[in-house]
Order: C-alpha cells, then sequence, then structure tokens
C-alpha cells in the first residue's frame, strides 16, 4: 500500500468501521416490505401467457374466451403498445438494454423467440382466475425450427431469428464499411455462413474486435504455445426473490408503480419508452429488492400491469413463479470460446488471441465486448487480438450477471494462463506477477491502466497462509485464478437534512441490494463527525430524489458514496456559514471537527452538530446539503482465488475443501459487507463451476426450471470462505473506494478447473463440471493426464 | 497534439493508420477533424450529431463520462472502444 | 369458486380465525389473507425455504402446506421470532455478524436456525450446514450465516 495514502486514511474515525446497518432490523424482523409485499384494495391480481415453443411465428391472438371468463378483467397483448422504434438513442444508462427490442421482449411481437416468452397478460380478481384464463387465450402458432447454439446460429440455411434485420456480415461498429476478411480470417469458421435466400441476413447481431502489437510475430517469439477450446452453458442469476410489479394507472394519466428492481429510474424510463407515455408521467416507488446480480436492471412485468391498470382502472399486481423467472428473465451467455497464448521459456507471455462468440438470447447484446475486454486484462500483453460476437439463439434474452461477461472469458483465459504456467513448470501465481499489468500498461483496446492493485493482490495471494499450507492426499488439488472487472459509475444524486434533533437524514437513489445503505450513510458520518446510527438513508421514489442511475457495475459505494460525502460537505459548509453568522465572525474561521462547530483562535466560541441544527430554523432556516454527480475514476477491480479440492473418483463428485477470496477493494468502507460481497461472488462462481446450468431439450424447452433440478450452492456444500482484503487506494475516490461486488464472481470457475487439474490430471474445458461430466472425463481419462474435450 | 487511436474496425477507412495526431480542443473536435481528412469517419463514431450508444469515448486512460465535450490536451489519449452491450451498470 | 373454510389456529401466540379455500397454501394465507408478509415466496415448490414457518415444533415450507390443514396447529412466522421488548438472540447475531445482504431468505434462515437452537442448543458448524441446507441464500455464500447461528448460539446459552 502506498504510504502516503495509507496515512491519510488512518485518521478516518468511522470509515472501515463494522457497525449495524440501519435497514437491519426490519429485515430480520420481516417487516421490510419486498416487491410482492404490497397490495391495496380492489386490487387485481394479473399472469403472464407465455410461449409453449422456442421459435414461432404468431399467426393469431384470440382472447375472447378468456374475457368471458368472470373475475376477468382485461387482456393485453404487444398490439396494445404503440410499435417500438428503431433508435438507439434510449437515453437509459445501461447499454445492455435496448429498447427496440425490449418492448418485443416484454410482450413478444410477430414472433416468440423462446420457450416462455410473455405473449399476453392477462388480470382477474384473483390469481387462480387469471390462470384459468390464460387456457382460454387461443394463439395460433407456426412452429419454426428452433437455434439453440451458437454454431448452429452461424451455420447454413439456419433461419433467422430476427428477419431482415443484421445485415451479414455486420458488426456493432460499422454495418457499411465492414471488412468481411476479418471474418473469414478469424478463427471461428463462417466462410459458408448463409448462402442463398438468406445471404443477406445473419444471426450474428455484432462483431467486436482489438488488437495491440503484431500477433503472428508474439506466436514465433514464444517456446510454448497453449491454445484450447470451450463451451459455456446459460446460468441464471438465481436471486430468491421472483419479479413483481403492481401499478395504478390514475384517471389523470399518472401512473404509479412499485417494484423491486436495481434501478427505479430504470425501470420508469423503460416503462415510459415502451408504454409509449413520457417517463415524467411515471412515478416508481422502489420496494426492497430480494436479490437481482444483474437480473433486475430491465423491465419484464412493469409496462404490462401498467397497461392492465390503464384498461381496468384498478390497481394490478404481477408476480411471477420460479418457473417464469428461470424461462422468462435475463440468464447469462451460453459461449463458444478459443483462448490461445504463448510465452517464452523464461515465463513472460508474447502473444495471446481470443476469440469469443457469445449467445445473446433472443435480442441483440450480450456482454461480449466486456468480456473481450476482461479476458487478458490482468496482464501485460505485448501482441494481441481479442475478437467477440454477439450470436442471437432462440433462448431468453441474456441480463447482466455479476461482472457480465467477464467469467466465461476468464474461465478460458485463467485455465490457459494455468496449463502455461504448468508446462513452463513455473509457479501459477509467480507466472502471473512476471506478466502482472501495473500503472502505465497499455491494455490491448488500447487505454493505459491508472493505479490497480494487482501486483499487490497476487503478493498477498502468495504469502496467504492458504497457498503455504499442504493440500496432499490423494484426488486432492489445488488451483488459483486471477479476476478482473472494470466497475462502473454514474450519476448519482443525495440529499442530506440537517434535523433539529443533531441527527441527519440522508435520500439516495440507489436501490440498496447488500447493504449500501450503511455504506453510503458512513460517508455522511465521517465528513460531519456524528455517529453512524444518527444518519438515517432511506432510499427516494422517482419524484423524490434527482436521477440516479443502476445499482450494478459495483458502482453504488463509488458513486453514490461520493456523491453523499460531496452532500455532507455542502451541509457542512452551509452550517459553518450560519455558525460564522450566529457568531458574527468569518466564515472562514469556522471549522468542523468530530462534530463540533469551533473558531480556530477563540476557543469560547465551540458548538456541537447538535447544538447548532437545533438552533437552524431560528437562525435562519433548515439547512440541506445535496450533490449530483456522475464521477469518473471508478477504479478497476483484481481478484486472486484460491481454492483446494477432492475429487471423488468413484462418482465425480468435487469438494471444495477450503475456498480464499483474495481481492484489492480500494478502501473497505463496511468491512463486513465487503467481505460478504467476496464470499457471495465466489459461491456464485461456484455454483457456475460445479453444478448450475439450464438444460435444453432439442426444442428448446428448459428441463429444469425449478431450485430443485437447477442446483444453486447450499450451506452443505461449503466450507467457510476465507477472504484477504488488499487495500490499494483508488486515487479517483475521496476514501479511495474501489467497488467490489462482481469482481469475485470472475475467478472461481478456473480456479476450480485448475485445482481439477492438480487433483486429477484433466483439463476440463466445459461448464459446469458436474458429477456427471467429470466423471465423464475421468473415465475417458483413464488417469492418463488427457485432456477432457480434446 | 492529442493521440487519437483508431479502432481496428475503423482503419481501413482512415488509410490503416492505427493512431493519428490531432489538433483538436476536444472530442467532437477530433471527430470534426478526422472527418475532413477521412470522409465518412464521422458517420461510424456519431448518430444525429451524438456519440452512437454502441461506443464509448476513453481519454487518459478513463472512459469520459461527457463523451464529445470531453476536454483534450496536448499530450491526452483518445480512444473509442465499441460497446456492443454489457455494462452492469 | 371453491367454497371456503373457517379455520382456527393460533400464529404466534394469538388465536387466529380466517376464511381459506381448501387449494390455497398456509403461505397464500399468511401473505395474502392475514397481511403476513414477512414469511416470503421464493419458488413455491418447497426447494428454497423462504417461506419457512415452525407448525407444532416442526419446521415446514408453508407453500407445500394446506392452509386447512392448520386448524388448531400452534404456528410460529418470522413475526413471532422477537421478544417484546428486544430481538431474539439469532436476529441480533444476523445483524451484528452481517448475515444478510439482500435479506429475502432472512426471514426463512432466521425460524428455521430458531427450530435447530431450541432443539438442540449445542449444534455445531457441520450440523448447523446440514439443518440449514434447505434455505437458500444467493448473495452470502452462507459463511456469515453460519457464524452468525453460532453467535447466537452462544448467546441463547447464558440466557
Amino acid at each position: 500500500m502506498n504510504n502516503m495514502e495509507a496515512s491519510k486514511f488512518e485518521k478516518l474515525r468511522f470509515v472501515g468501521s463494522r457497525p449495524i446497518r440501519h435497514d437491519g432490523l426490519e429485515k430480520v424482523t420481516g417487516q421490510a416490505r419486498y416487491g410482492a409485499d404490497i397490495s391495496f384494495p380492489q386490487m387485481l391480481y394479473g399472469k403472464i401467457l407465455r410461449s409453449p415453443y422456442a421459435h414461432a411465428r404468431i399467426k393469431s391472438i384470440d382472447f375472447s374466451r378468456a374475457l368471458a371468463l368472470e373475475g376477468v378483467q382485461a387482456v393485453v397483448t404487444s398490439s396494445d403498445f404503440p410499435k417500438p422504434w428503431l433508435t438507439d438513442e434510449t437515453g437509459i444508462d445501461s447499454k445492455l438494454i435496448n429498447i427496440k427490442f425490449s418492448s418485443n421482449n416484454v410482450l413478444a411481437g410477430e414472433k416468440v423467440l423462446y420457450k416462455g416468452h410473455a405473449v399476453a397478460g392477462v388480470a382477474a380478481s384473483n390469481a387462480y382466475i387469471a390462470e384459468k384464463a390464460l387456457d382460454l387465450i387461443d394463439v395460433s402458432y407456426e412452429i419454426l425450427p428452433p437455434i439453440l447454439d451458437v454454431m448452429q446460429a452461424i451455420k447454413v440455411n439456419a433461419g433467422i431469428i430476427h428477419e431482415g434485420m443484421f445485415p451479414y456480415p455486420e458488426s456493432g461498429l460499422i454495418a457499411s464499411e465492414f471488412n468481411s476478411s476479418l471474418i473469414s480470417n478469424s478463427t471461428l469458421d463462417m466462410s459458408n455462413h448463409h448462402q442463398g435466400d438468406d445471404s443477406k441476413y445473419s444471426n450474428i447481431a455484432g462483431y467486436y474486435i482489438q488488437e495491440i502489437g503484431d500477433i503472428d510475430k508474439g506466436f514465433m517469439d514464444a517456446d510454448v504455445v497453449v491454445e484450447r477450446e470451450y463451451n459455456t452453458g446459460s446460468v441464471h442469476q438465481g436471486y430468491i426473490e421472483p419479479h413483481s410489479a403492481t401499478a395504478i394507472w390514475n384517471r389523470d394519466g399518472k401512473v404509479t408503480i412499485w417494484c423491486s428492481s436495481q434501478g427505479h429510474f430504470g425501470m420508469r424510463d423503460q416503462t415510459a419508452e415502451v408504454v409509449g407515455i413520457p417517463a415524467s408521467d411515471i412515478k416508481v416507488i422502489p420496494m426492497e429488492i430480494g436479490g437481482g446480480f444483474g437480473g433486475k436492471t430491465t423491465v419484464y412485468l412493469e409496462p404490462v400491469v401498467a397497461m392492465l391498470s390503464k384498461k381496468t382502472g384498478r390497481p394490478v399486481k404481477i408476480t411471477m413463479t420460479r418457473q417464469e423467472v428461470f424461462e422468462g428473465t435475463g440468464p447469462t451467455l451460453g459461449s463458444y470460446m478459443k483462448v490461445k497464448i504463448g510465452a517464452t521459456k523464461d515465463g513472460m507471455i508474447t502473444a495471446a488471441q481470443a476469440l469469443l462468440a457469445y449467445e445473446a438470447g433472443a435480442f441483440p447484446g450480450s456482454p461480449v465486448n466486456m468480456g473481450a475486454q476482461c479476458i487478458f486484462a490482468p496482464y501485460d500483453i505485448p501482441n494481441g487480438k481479442v475478437e467477440g460476437f454477439d450470436i442471437l439463439v432462440n433462448k431468453p434474452k441474456v441480463a447482466a450477471y455479476r461482472a457480465p461477461g467477464a467469467p466465461a472469458a476468464a474461465f478460458a483465459g485463467e485455465t490457459v494462463i494455468d496449463e502455461l504456467s504448468c508446462k513452463l513448470n513455473i509457479d501459477p501465481l509467480l507466472f502471473r506477477l512476471k506478466n502482472s499489468a501495473k500503472e502505465g500498461t497499455r491494455r490491448i483496446s488500447g487505454p493505459v491502466f491508472p493505479r490497480i492493485g494487482f501486483l499487490e493482490t497476487v503478493e498477498a495471494s502468495r504469502i496467504h497462509p492458504h497457498y503455504l499450507s499442504d493440500f496432499g492426499g490423494p484426488n486432492r488439488g489445488r488451483g488459483v485464478a486471477a479476476g478482473f472487472w472494470f466497475n462502473g459509475s454514474g450519476p448519482s444524486s443525495v440529499i442530506v437534512n440537517a434535523n433539529a434533533d443533531g441527527t441527519v437524514s440522508l435520500i439516495e437513489g440507489s436501490p440498496d441490494i447488500g447493504g449500501t445503505r450503511v455504506a453510503v450513510a458512513m460517508h455522511v458520518a465521517e465528513v460531519l463527525g456524528i455517529p453512524i446510527a444518527d444518519v438515517h438513508p432511506s432510499i427516494g421514489d422517482t419524484d423524490s430524489i434527482g436521477f440516479t442511475s443502476m445499482t450494478g457495475g459495483s458502482s453504488v459505494a463509488f458513486k453514490t458514496g461520493w456523491a453523499a460525502y460531496q452532500a455532507a460537505q455542502d451541509l457542512k459548509a452551509q452550517m459553518i456559514e450560519r455558525a460564522s453568522d450566529i457568531w458574527d465572525v468569518e466564515a472562514g474561521e469556522v471549522n468542523l471537527k468530530d462534530g463540533k462547530f469551533n473558531h480556530s483562535t477563540n476557543q469560547d466560541l465551540q458548538m456541537d452538530f447538535k447544538e447548532l441544527a437545533g438552533m437552524l430554523n431560528a437562525t435562519g432556516g433548515p439547512i440541506v446539503g445535496r450533490a449530483a454527480i456522475n464521477p469518473g475514476g471508478a477504479g478497476a477491480a483484481i481478484s486472486v482465488h484460491i481454492v483446494d479440492v477432492e475429487v471423488d473418483p468413484e462418482t465425480g463428485k468435487l469438494t471444495i475443501l477450503r475456498y480464499t477470496v483474495v481481492q484489492d477493494v480500494g478502501k473497505a468502507i463496511h468491512p463486513d459487507y465487503v467481505e460478504g460481497q467476496m464470499q457471495g461472488g465466489a459461491v456464485q462462481g461456484i455454483g457456475w463451476a460445479l453444478n448450475e446450468e439450464y438444460i435444453f431439450d432439442k426444442e428448446g424447452v428448459i428441463k429444469n426450471p425449478t431450485f430443485l433440478d437447477y442446483r444453486m450452492p447450499t450451506s452443505l456444500d461449503l466450507p467457510m470462505i476465507d477472504t484477504h482484503i488488499v487495500e490499494v487506494n483508488n486515487p479517483g475516490h475521496p476514501y479511495g473506494v474501489r467497488g467490489v461486488g462482481e469482481v469475485p464472481i470472475v475467478p472461481p470457475m478456473a480456479a476450480i478447473a485448475n485445482a481439477i487439474n492438480s487433483a486429477v490430471g484433466i483439463r476440463m474445458n466445459t461448464l459446469p463440471m458436474s458429477p456427471p461430466v467429470l466423471l465423464e472425463a475421468l473415465w475417458a481419462n483413464n488417469g492418463a493426464g488427457k485432456v477432457y474435450g480434446d | 497534439m492529442a493521440r487519437v487511436f483508431i479502432p481496428t474496425m475503423l482503419r481501413a477507412l482512415a488509410d490503416g493508420n492505427a493512431e493519428l495526431k490531432i489538433e483538436a480542443s476536444n472530442v467532437r473536435e477530433a471527430v470534426d477533424l478526422l472527418d475532413v481528412k477521412f470522409p465518412g469517419f464521422k458517420l461510424q463514431i456519431l448518430e444525429d450529431g451524438k456519440l452512437r450508444s454502441n461506443i464509448v469515448v476513453a481519454v487518459d486512460g478513463e472512459t469520459s463520462r461527457l463523451g464529445l465535450l470531453e476536454k483534450l490536451h496536448t499530450d491526452s489519449e483518445v480512444h473509442f472502444i465499441p460497446a456492443i452491450g454489457g455494462g452492469a451498470q | 369458486m371453491s367454497e371456503k373454510v373457517h379455520i382456527e389456529t393460533n400464529i404466534n401466540g394469538s388465536q387466529v380465525e380466517f376464511l381459506c379455500e381448501p387449494r390455497q397454501s398456509l403461505l397464500e394465507v399468511l401473505r395474502d389473507v392475514l397481511d403476513m408478509t414477512g414469511t416470503k415466496e421464493g419458488c413455491n415448490d418447497g426447494n428454497c425455504g423462504a417461506c419457512t414457518v415452525i407448525v407444532d415444533d416442526r419446521i415446514i415450507d408453508s407453500c407445500l402446506m394446506l392452509a386447512v390443514e392448520s386448524q388448531g396447529k400452534k404456528i410460529t412466522t418470522i413475526e413471532g421470532v422477537a421478544y417484546t421488548d428486544r430481538l431474539h438472540p439469532l436476529q441480533q447475531a444476523f445483524l451484528e455478524n452481517a448475515a444478510l445482504q439482500c435479506g429475502i431468505c432472512t426471514p426463512g434462515f432466521i425460524v428455521a436456525a430458531k427450530s435447530l437452537l431450541d432443539r438442540e442448543p449445542d449444534a455445531d458448524e457441520g450440523r448447523i450446514r446440514q439443518w440449514l441446507a434447505g434455505n437458500l441464500c444467493r448473495c452470502t455464500g452462507y459463511d456469515k450465516i453460519v457464524r452468525a447461528v453460532l453467535a447466537a448460539k452462544e448467546t441463547m446459552k447464558n440466557e
């Protein structure tokens, strides 16, 4: 750690402590209200009719029989929404969300594009009647062959998911000047893509490339080259709270929506676009959110309940079933990937190349560019080339999932790194250290790194007791892997009010998914020198606080923490002004230290924060501090994971014996919740590595849409997850914060795959590495150290 | 003069250049000047006068919050990074 | 519409009467009829434990029990865990150990853990992990939850 930075932050009174979160009591007593916990008199219950087919043309929808059922009040279909217009100017803060397609994802247009695609919404006096009504909606489908993975999507005559769109070859950046030789030169063979009638169009919604140096020369300079192919399947974010939305469309045209989301401003703006009314006519009141992980950044139900309420004049609520969550909301991508890295005998990387073909699902917009920018980011790559393809398939549209795009890419990249270090007989952490990116390293995407903590994180891992311990025993092994994530920022607004009793109420616009209320409040306490418990945070609705971008991109402690810091500084300056008025001195002579106002020379002039707060109304009126910012300098996050495993050769079951997460967090505002992010991210990654997958049949039907068959980790599957916090302060934040939430899901799959190789000598190249897959690999391998899948 | 890095996919349009030195006070001016030199360049970066939604500008290693308005200094580095999707923000 | 049934039961120490349809689960009645929304619905098929309640000293997923079956039973929900003047040691331990992030699974975990510690005051980490395996948490990785239950165990022993 930089000593000057360290001393600067040693003086902090509250930042770095572990207070009880303000919203905790309501959450341990059941009082906290989540998305589905709201109801109104006369409220109607809605249900969604979903497509039984993965790909079909809707010939007609007849809901007259449904409307005739007693208790049914209204039915909506996509024809009730304005025809979505084609525009890129969404004005919405996430680029994963594309309004031109989100309308057709909310309710299908001419075609259904995945099993579970919403077709119609029904409102009835209770949920049973609404469900019964779904059976009475007659939809006539022309069934089309489903396209279910990357390789199928790019084949000749595979069919076109979005007819008349995405001319071949298409790129996300340039359509007209695209040089098609790029694709034919690429390692993904698409030379015979779509000849014949469909030849103008494709299922390739986007193409991305970045290069640095001379890749051919780089590989020529290498003594050892490793090249591997990978396939990963779709997995779901798996939040425990299903989506739920309730709306009232009033007679004056104003709409109020209650829902749990990662950003109520985003829900408002997206709903406005889909429904076709001004955003200012919609107020979204945020409910507590029961997990999101990126999956609650897009609208699914909100436009439907709004329209049903408009048609009925009554409040309407829809809550998804778990099956609907699996089938109708964003999973993350499946992928095909190819990675090739070369290094010299002494362990210096000379060249690195990757091809990432990510499934976007039924609409464009996989996070392949993010994966492409993350895959080699921890390393100083002199010669590099990364290509990304955004591929349409008949699966649910992918939504963001914790470090979108990075985990799959890291599974590929970090296992090749491991294999290289094994071949060169260099300790895998030392290999990473030798090739570490640092401040000033030029990335393959072009920009150079500011201060990052990769060196420090790898060093901390090398001397961690876990890494120094013995893991010996038959079928036991140890793996390590690194992960990179950009971290995000965005617009954020905060208001702080000084209350007469000396407390401060704080209003922010960032939904609190994992303890950010307390972390944001701690910024205010630190600035004002008042107890953390005296700062009362709440989340304002879209009419009560200024625009605030989504809780995502690991951005809240950074951007909203900073906004709170600045709002508190504003409050402080005004209170100093007031104190100076009361004392009849210059404002520049008044200080606020440890919760006390004092005069710089006259020691008789002293006042507690509370004392002054109590005098405000009588001395000129209340004081409100405010900040509305969009800060840059989020500062990248780096994580290294160490895992010990034991493989049961009889069953293929893998047991996690020990797991350690080492991460540069910049500065841990509330270390408990920082550790919680590190542990939670690691465990989601463990689930992705070992068990979680969507199982599709040949028709594209998901065969395991329940928590019984979609197997997420339970308490019994895991040991304690050790954490080691590294603090390389981010110079871009007042207290040195880097986002912490996303990067811990990046390394686990590769770390576990590397541990499997260490244990049984098998290189895995598919996810999940579930017992049947691992067992098959063990049988195929027969103990001979062969690469599974070769 | 600011160093403007040309994305791989636009290099054909920019006579194969990977990097160009441009005298510009902000990103918008740099794009205008590039378009004079390489007609059609602007169309690939802007739409209706605004940065395309699938492109972000990075200036001096940092994704710009101001986009086209971001000021450039004599030694600034400008990167246009394609963003076909993504961002959990 | 099916005919409603009159049910008398005891919830959190109070005699409660309600009318429900025979097809309604206890979870539905708790949430939609009695407005006791502290008990959460995560899956409605008995696989996540968010709706855990205690019925006559056994934990059950309230989505899997019909409300009519609660006739004459004694039910404890999350709303009945705290003491009148303070939190239950488990609730306090969850707060002090940061054992919740989003909090949606928390009521189910606290009710399930209470049932364990009431029966087995000496439960160790392995037993706690086994007992709580029916409750899914997607945020925490369980580490801090297990630590919170271990901490509450010590407090409860000293009470």
